[in-house]
């Protein structure tokens, strides 16, 4: 709807360029021609920007539905026990993310974090993997890895701090954060 | 005997606070089988107003907590000597006690001196007499001495209770990060000081070889980065700061080299650093997680977690050959290993059952035997005399210290007045 309206608009503004070159009074030839150019330059100029209007308005739109589908996707992607591996959850939820990122140049940061259980400076290099697992996948997805950090805090910053699977699979998670 | 530390198991010897951090207080709750009966009787105090400690309960509660003695209540005693003039030997045979010790306590301008007689009741005859002294505000540390002498007068081992304690506690701040501490206090909890506290984690303390500096790894500037501390300055300074993980501080036995964790090369492996001249060294170089090193007490090989055959278990990677050989077989996950000082005994995290527990390996016979019934256990820490092991376990919710004897038998528990306490790191033997 949003990019028709603005095509009619640039239909209008031609128009209207070529009424003014039609209805121009001239003394010379030279004026003429030289209005005549003018006119067209304007008309094919405003063209354009109608055309690229039209253009942004449409990845405006489609941002927003990308936008809209890593929201509901959300930033936190989660794990198995003593796994960095990518769950297919977890993968349609970074999918979404990465999809957003590609048409941004938003950079981000990736927080790995584990469960309470095992030792704590396991914790923390498993915590790099499930970020660096994140990392790896969106730079294979087109993501330059500059544009992403990664930080391991291990066991150190739980989201549930009580004990027992469904606590534990709150706290197994990488969470993307743009900087 | 087993009356008497039925007995014991409900007694709390509550220490007495002396500051408004978070206290460690000690709860028997299991002694050995055979312990030793012991009778220590109040000091005699020879100074001007109060003694600064009570010597005699510092070195009762010092013996009890070892699993190996079990002290007479002092309610008990048919009297009180403190001279050998006044041993009434029969008093202690009624109480069955095995060993008498007294003591004399005074206090000449600015020197506390604690002379102390250890007697066997069964011979009838005094079998060690010995003093201590330095300033009043080492009160506790000298009592800690005496009850090491007692200690390794009837054991044969030197007592480790003149040794401190470092562990990070954490307390929950509403609307911000947890509050943690990296902290020091005598072997039984008491006279705890604040070495270093943050709004960022905290991990991994540990000590030097001569017991002076520290080190740990703090994400202070937002990442995690190893720093070392002097203890009688408050000097910190920071030794790295690589992307990726900055972990696992070790010292090694000549104190002139510490193992670390970095991630810089990609994930994590086994570094060394020398600290003179900052300069690394890579010793491990694999695609799996490598953490965790730990010096054998030669200097020669150190010990460390890795995943690299699908499950952490223990490795040793020896520095001369740099081969790499794998230490634990038994169970899904074996993780954090410490070696005892006279490098047969190896401690670690082991999973039994979907339980984490503290384990101790005989690197002799190969046997592993589980330490401790808790759940949920972790960072086990060795005595320098290899009698006990500290560990963090969650109880009630809770992350506490305990303890448990090298065989098993003894158990307490170092319950904090408030918030969580981990990580504790038992320091090497003190230079006086």
């Amino acid at each position: 709807m949003k990019r028709l309206t603005v095509a009619s608009k640039a239909i209008a503004l031609l128009f209207t360029a070529v009424l003014l070159v039609a209805c121009s009074g001239s003394d010379t030839k030279e004026e003429d021609e030289a209005a005549a150019a003018a006119a067209a330059a304007a008309a094919s100029a405003s063209a354009a920007e109608a055309a690229q209007a039209a253009q942004g308005a449409a990845v405006s739109a489609e941002m927003a539905a990308l936008e809209e589908a890593a929201a509901s996707a959300g930033t936190v992607f989660y794990f198995e026990y003593d796994s960095s591996n990518l769950t297919p959850e977890a993968l349609d939820a970074l999918n979404a993310n990465i999809a957003l990122l590609q048409r941004n140049d938003i950079n981000v940061r990736l927080e790995g974090h584990t469960d309470e259980r095992g030792t704590r400076e396991y914790n923390l290099a498993l915590g790099e993997g499930r970020a660096n697992s994140v990392r790896d996948y969106m730079v294979a997805s087109g993501i330059p890895g500059y544009r992403i950090e990664t930080i391991s805090f291990g066991e150190e910053r739980p989201i549930a701090y009580g004990t027992g699977e469904a606590n534990w699979a709150e706290n197994r998670r990488v969470e993307l954060k743009p900087q | 005997m087993k009356r008497l530390l039925t007995a014991l198991m409900s007694v709390v010897l509550a220490i007495s606070a002396t500051s408004a951090w978070a206290q460690l207080t000690i709860e028997i709750s299991q002694g050995a089988d055979n312990p030793t009966a012991i009778a220590v009787a109040p000091f005699a105090w020879q100074g001007m107003g109060a003694p600064p400690e009570d010597i005699a309960f510092i070195v009762d509660g010092d013996l009890a907590r070892s699993g190996q003695f079990a002290p007479i209540a002092q309610g008990d005693m048919l009297g009180n000597p403190t001279t050998e003039a006044e041993v009434f030997f029969r008093d202690w045979r009624a109480l069955n006690a095995e060993y008498l010790l007294i003591g004399r306590v005074s206090l000449e301008p600015d020197v506390l001196r604690v002379d102390y007689e250890l007697f066997d009741v069964l011979r009838q005859t005094k079998v060690l007499t010995g003093y201590e002294s330095g300033p009043a505000s080492d009160a506790r540390m000298l009592a800690h001495r005496v009850a090491d002498a007692v200690y390794e007068k009837l054991t044969g081992v030197p007592g480790a209770f003149a040794t401190k304690l470092l562990y990070i506690s954490v307390d929950r701040v509403p609307g911000r990060n947890d509050y943690s501490r990296l902290t020091m206090s005598d072997s039984d909890g008491a006279r705890p000081i604040v070495l270093f506290d943050t709004y960022e984690p905290l991990l991994a303390p540990t000590w030097s070889p001569d017991g002076k500096h520290i080190a740990y790894v703090s994400f202070e500037t937002g990442r995690p980065a190893i720093y070392r501390q002097e203890i009688a300055t408050g000097q910190r300074e920071q030794l790295t700061n690589f992307p990726g993980l900055n972990s696992s501080p070790a010292w090694s036995p000549d104190g002139k080299t510490m193992a670390m964790v970095l991630s810089k090369g990609g994930n994590a492996d086994i570094y060394l650093m020398d600290l003179a001249t900052k300069k690394l060294t890579q010793l491990t170089r694999h695609y799996a997680i490598d953490t965790e090193p730990a010096w054998m007490p030669d200097g020669r090989s150190l010990l460390f977690t890795s995943d690299r055959g699908g499950k952490p278990q223990i490795y040793r990677y020896d520095l001369s050959s740099g081969k790499t050989s794998r230490v634990t077989y038994e169970g899904t996950y074996n993780a954090r290993a410490r070696v005892s000082q006279d490098g047969r005994s190896v401690v670690m995290v082991h999973q039994a059952e979907g339980r984490f527990h503290i384990a101790i390996l005989d690197l002799v016979t190969n046997r592993m035997q589980i330490l401790t019934s808790t759940d949920l256990d972790e960072s086990p820490s060795i005595a320098p005399n290899g009698s006990m092991v500290l560990y963090a376990t969650k109880y009630q919710g809770r992350s506490i210290l305990a303890a448990v004897a090298v065989d098993g038998e003894a158990k307490f528990m170092l319950p904090a007045s408030k918030g969580d306490v981990r990580e504790p790191a038992w320091s090497p033997y003190l230079p006086r």
